[in-house]
């Protein structure tokens, strides 16, 4: 597309005011489109510098450590790299079936005005501010799962490591970090996925059924497999989304220096022991501390990223190689 | 579907393909039904608790004293403003330009590592953002209003960005070719007929950022949120913000700052739904005018 003005024979222009008009106008556009490239490296750069102070003192070891110590001035990242991970997969293995599913109820079942209104929530819900779904997690939903689910899950799944110990009285923890996050996730997987169904060629879905086969058949056998290299990348951006949330994870997470399989026990991600510190960081190195742990988080995301642009690309690659 | 009927009855394996046919399109259907619902209780929610604390003076008093109860929020709806309006005002021009660059002149390597740049930018965690620029602009002077603008500008430049460049996509070519055709220069191409067919799809980008950067907590806390209990308007000062006064006043455990909390979210879903609802109405609007040209 943007190859098509300049591939038509570009007549010089009349006058020489236009002519330099355009070389200003040219670099006037070129200058803030390196903007973000500048961005995306200063970024790296500036938190790269700022955690040096922890790196020093601290080296690689930081990222295997788990003491976490102001008082002592000792530093270490794993129960929160720990946190991070266990929270985010939790919460993408409660949002990517349904956020699938949500996928193909509006793609392939609902009817059109029903199809309309519902893909519009759907984006609404992701409108919601982070904040909001957190002061809703600890208000609401806490309470709730510590009066309703976690009785339950406790009676029956208490043998196993994740339903071990006393049921949080407030209902803040890991759980309720994990579900506010799968509601953060789900719309997210849910639109890209709904986009990549309806883009599934018609013929094939009709070639399908006219074969005979139910429409699930249909969905299992035609739609779901030419949208699975999409479905991997769009879960993967859903996780970039849960690793990177610090505001409503702070909120219901509960705080707390130490990791446990238990989805009971408070913890903290990366990102909420970063933004529960925000007042709290009194020396230098605390604060090195903090910006080390931004500059793992940053990794993180970036591979996760690059991870889902990779698996776009390629896929786009299959589609326009294909036919 | 049913074509077996007429010709006797199904066969139990066709039943029994109807059977899970039938449960599944039941599964993606309470799939759908648990989205819908689950938005509606959060709204139900911030509605219910938020709507009694909600009066004219919780949006023109700043909060009474330490110690005191009462006064409202104002503070925090005025530093909200001032620090998203300077932000997209940073934001606006570098990402039209940039889409510009991007869709009139950029190379096609260049183009490509561009975009990288902007899905990537708008990939990295909001928390990171703010510790970034806490540490290019706070460690060295203060916290300020301009320092949090700042931070929500670097989150609003890629969606601006991105959406303007989807929308030159669809200016049709024609309109292009016609401007050529007429021995009319780039630039004024560009300024005359490309930009004015494409302004209410940028405008609808746009209205999605400010919906997006309002609602953000977390590059705020360490660039412009040590601030004082009373209305100011000076971004050079830390300036309180609704989002960061939310999370604050969750934190409490006092539960008429819970109430209060709560009816800031309520103004703050309020304006996020209507910004999100004013730019699917725009966006409908620029596309049928769009539509008419082609």
């Amino acid at each position: 597309m943007s190859a098509a003005p300049s591939a038509l024979p570009a007549r010089a222009p009349r006058r020489a005011g236009d002519r330099i008009a355009d070389v200003l106008f040219h670099g006037a556009t070129l200058v803030p489109a390196l903007a973000a490239l500048a961005l995306v490296l200063a970024i790296a750069w500036k938190v790269a510098d700022g955690s040096r102070l922890a790196f020093h003192k601290f080296g690689l070891g930081f990222v295997t450590s788990a003491a976490w110590d102001p008082v002592k001035g000792v530093f270490g990242a794993r129960d929160f790299i720990l946190g991070t991970a266990f929270t985010s997969v939790i919460a993408l293995v409660l949002a990517t079936p349904i956020a699938i599913a949500i996928g193909l109820f509006l793609s392939e079942l609902a009817p059109r005005g029903v199809r309309d209104v519902i893909g519009a929530l759907v984006e609404l819900l992701a409108a919601i501010p982070s904040v909001v779904v957190g002061l809703w997690g600890i208000l609401v939903l806490g309470p709730f799962l510590a009066r309703h689910l976690d009785p339950v899950l406790h009676g029956a799944l208490g043998w196993t490591p994740f339903f071990k110990g006393d049921i949080p009285s407030a209902g803040t923890g890991m759980l309720t970090a994990a579900v506010v996050l799968t509601i953060m996730v789900v719309p997210i997987v849910a639109s890209i996925s709904r986009e990549l169904f309806q883009s599934v060629p018609r013929e094939l879905e009709e070639g399908a059924l006219a074969l005979g086969l139910t429409r699930w058949e249909m969905v299992r056998g035609v739609v779901v497999p030419s949208a699975r290299p999409g479905i991997a990348a769009a879960v993967i951006l859903g996780l970039g989304r849960a690793v990177g949330e610090a505001i409503a994870v702070t909120q219901v997470i509960g705080g707390f220096s130490g990791f446990s399989l238990s989805l009971f026990k408070p913890g903290d991600t990366l990102a909420s022991r970063i933004a529960s510190q925000y007042q709290g960081a009194a020396t230098d190195l605390q604060v090195s501390a903090l910006v080390y742990l931004a500059a793992i988080l940053l990794a993180i995301s970036l591979v996760v990223n690059l991870l889902a642009q990779v698996i776009v690309r390629r896929f786009e690659f299959q589609r326009t190689g294909g036919t | 579907m049913s074509a077996a009927a007429p010709w006797g009855r199904p066969s139990p394996r066709l039943r029994r393909r109807k059977a899970v046919n039938l449960l599944m399109e039941a599964l993606a259907t309470v799939a759908a039904l648990i989205a819908v619902a689950l938005l509606g209780t959060v709204v139900v929610s911030v509605l219910r608790r938020g709507l009694p604390a909600i009066s004219l003076d919780f949006f023109t008093k700043p909060p009474a004293g330490f110690g005191a109860t009462g006064g409202g929020l104002a503070n925090a709806f005025a530093g909200s403003l001032v620090i998203v309006a300077v932000a997209a005002l940073m934001a606006l021009p570098v990402g039209v330009l940039t889409a510009l660059y991007l869709s009139e002149f950029a190379p096609k390597r260049l183009e490509q590592t561009i975009r990288l740049a902007l899905d990537v930018l708008n990939g990295i965690p909001s928390i990171v953002i703010g510790i970034f620029v806490f540490g290019i602009l706070v460690l060295s002077h203060q916290q300020s209003g301009l320092a949090g603008s700042f931070a929500l500008a670097i989150i609003m430049l890629p969606l601006i960005a991105r959406s303007t460049q989807e929308v030159l996509r669809v200016v049709p070519e024609t309109l292009r070719e016609a401007s050529y055709a007429l021995g009319i220069s780039r630039w004024r191409t560009v300024v005359g007929i490309i930009l004015p067919a494409s302004i209410g799809g940028i405008l609808t980008g746009t209205m999605l950022a400010i919906a997006r950067a309002a609602g953000e907590t977390a590059p705020l806390l360490f660039t412009s949120s040590l601030t004082a209990p009373f209305i100011t308007w000076d971004p050079r000062q830390p300036l309180q913000s609704v989002p960061l006064t939310i999370f604050e006043l969750s934190e409490s455990p006092d539960p008429l700052d819970h109430a209060r909390a709560w009816a800031a979210a309520l103004a703050l879903i309020a304006f996020v739904l209507f910004a999100s609802l004013l730019s699917r109405a725009l966006l409908a609007r620029s596309r049928r005018k769009l539509g008419q040209v082609g």
